[in-house]
């Protein structure tokens, strides 16, 4: 499904800031895998997601989504195989447009976009049955401009949007960190139904070990710019947080130094 | 000094007139600063070229609507170029106008041989000359009209909106398969090509084209454009009558500009003034917010 094959970045190379955020990585992901990737900071799991979705080129290694190598694929090419939602709620939709036309804009994820009218009539209906399932009122909306949502909303919205048209692969960059913990809760359990329902592949990177090991049916560990821990199936569904500290500290030669990571 | 009230009310309707001129190219630099959020100065020279080029072509013998399409086209390539120094070339926005617009003060003058060029009325079939400001108060209120319409559906499409989203967020944009940068060119051209045409226009109605005449254009656009919002952005949601409060922005502003003058103020004093009026206009709103923001009444984000 998704191949990552000894990729390397390094970020500001030859200057006194240089940071080698990939080293080596690599990953495969079978169809339907719903992997959480956990790792300190500037361990390189959103570095992981972007060079998946080609925000820049890698220095070295190769991408490859459904046996297609996308490497040189520049982002807005590599979105037709890929559903993102970001960290920052604002990141996801475009502020000054209505909700309909942010779904409309999702639903033409890698079309062509010519001439023809932006929405059809038949979509606003389609639009209105899917935000129904969020139930967060906003099908009454659909005209409402989404600078006025909430960051939760606008994450649900973007999380909607980024299975309109089904990924061959689904990215959550943090998606919850920034809300408040009923949201996030509420976002979370939203993004598990979604996937679920669609059966996607997905990868889910958090600060929240507990979401971690309580979400998905694989999790991968990161740092220094590679998985240094993976682990899937019944092996994972027996972890704990205690568990995964110490193995951490096994695995890395050090200890897991991240309040954020710990509180969860 | 004698300030006669009815000089004022004789130099309305010109006023009115070139603000209609003036408010085909205000719509193209909303096109640039709102929709795309990008402040394009090709237009103080991409006005001079439509200019020039409706001009020459036009004194050669050419129909006139024709040479109006051909200035347009010419706006188009100035926008085309600002695009590309832009998006192929990663030449930070405002430098790559810049640019476009030194190159283009070059350009013209090749156009014309000189540095002005007069096209008479009276041995020519212009579509509107200021000396009949009725015929071209209605011949340019018919191209705004026809403008606003157009732009209104082609911002309705699929590239129209993919071409606002990437004014709006672009890192959303590309997740969503667009191509940033081609939206970012195709916008530049779009409101170049209206800059241009609104160029040929304006050499019609002063009778001439001068290599000058875009001097500030940039300022006098966005003066319209913030003109038009401040007064009408609370009430003007839907985009074909922000459009049209773009236009009456463009109206206002050269009325004000009539006042001044009326006032005893030098011509040359404009461009001093023009930038007061944009400066005043574009503080208005961090003002208002920093008021809001002090006292605590709820404001809500401005989202202009």
């Amino acid at each position: 499904m998704l191949e990552l094959k000894n990729v390397y970045k390094t970020f500001n190379p030859n200057t006194p800031s240089e940071k080698r955020a990939l080293n080596g990585l690599n990953l495969t992901l079978e169809e339907g895998d719903f992997v959480t990737v956990i790792g300190g900071n500037g361990a390189g799991k959103s570095t992981m997601l972007n060079a998946i979705a080609g925000v820049w080129p890698i220095d070295s290694g190769s991408v490859l989504i459904d046996g297609q190598d996308v490497t040189k694929l520049p982002e807005h090419k590599r979105a037709l195989y890929l559903g993102r939602v970001f960290q920052d709620p604002m990141n996801g939709t475009a502020a000054d447009m209505e909700i309909e036309e942010n779904l409309a804009l999702a639903l033409r994820r890698g079309q062509k976009r010519g001439l023809a009218w932006g929405i059809r009539s038949k979509e606003r209906e389609e639009y209105k049955e899917l935000l129904k399932t969020l139930d967060l009122g906003l099908e009454t909306r659909l005209r409402a401009k989404v600078g006025l949502l909430s960051g939760g909303q606008r994450q649900a919205l973007t999380l909607l949007m980024a299975t309109l048209k089904k990924p061959k692969l689904l990215l959550l960059d943090e998606h919850t960190a920034a809300l408040d913990p009923k949201t996030a809760a509420k976002v979370l359990e939203l993004s598990d139904t979604i996937i679920e329902e669609h059966g996607l592949t997905a990868l889910m990177v958090t600060h929240n070990m507990k979401d971690a090991i309580s979400h998905g049916n694989r999790l991968i560990m990161m740092a220094d710019g590679k998985i240094i821990l993976d682990i899937k199936g019944e092996e994972k569904k027996k972890l704990t947080v205690d568990d995964l500290l110490h193995q951490f500290s096994v695995a890395s030669g050090s200890e897991f130094a991240n309040d954020r990571a710990l509180l969860g | 000094m004698n300030l006669d009230i009815m000089a004022l009310m004789r130099a309305l309707p010109g006023s009115i007139a070139q603000g209609l001129i003036w408010g085909v190219m205000a719509i193209g630099v909303y096109i640039t600063y709102k929709v795309l959020d990008y402040a394009d100065l090709t237009v103080d020279g991409s006005i001079a070229t439509g200019g020039a080029v409706a001009v020459m072509m036009m004194l050669s013998g050419q129909n006139v609507y024709v040479a109006l399409i051909c200035a347009t086209l010419a706006g188009m390539a100035a926008g085309l170029v600002t695009g590309l120094f832009h998006a192929a070339f990663g030449i930070p926005g405002i430098l790559s106008g810049i640019l476009t617009q030194l190159g283009l003060y070059s350009i013209n003058m090749r156009i014309m041989g000189k540095s002005n060029q007069a096209i008479s009325v009276d041995k020519y079939d212009l579509i509107l000359s200021l000396r009949d400001i009725p015929k071209a108060m209605m011949v340019s209120a018919l191209f705004c009209v026809i403008v606003i319409g157009v732009l209104y559906w082609f911002f309705g499409t699929e590239l129209g909106r993919a071409i606002r989203a990437t004014g709006n967020n672009e890192n959303m944009s590309r997740a969503q398969g667009i191509n940033t940068m081609v939206m970012k060119v195709i916008g530049l051209m779009l409101s170049n090509g209206l800059v241009g045409l609104a160029g040929g226009l304006y050499a019609q109605y002063q009778g001439n084209a001068d290599v000058n005449m875009g001097r500030g254009a940039i300022v006098i656009g966005l003066a319209a454009v913030i003109i038009g919002g401040v007064i009408f952005g609370k009430l003007f949601t839907n985009f074909a009558l922000r459009l049209v409060s773009v236009v009456v922005g463009a109206i206002l502003y050269f009325v004000v500009i009539a006042v001044v003058l009326w006032l005893g103020l030098e011509t040359t004093d404009m461009k001093l003034i023009s930038a007061l009026i944009v400066a005043a206009f574009l503080a208005v709103p961090h003002l208002k917010g920093r008021y809001n923001a002090s006292h605590v009444k709820r404001g809500g984000k401005e989202n202009a």
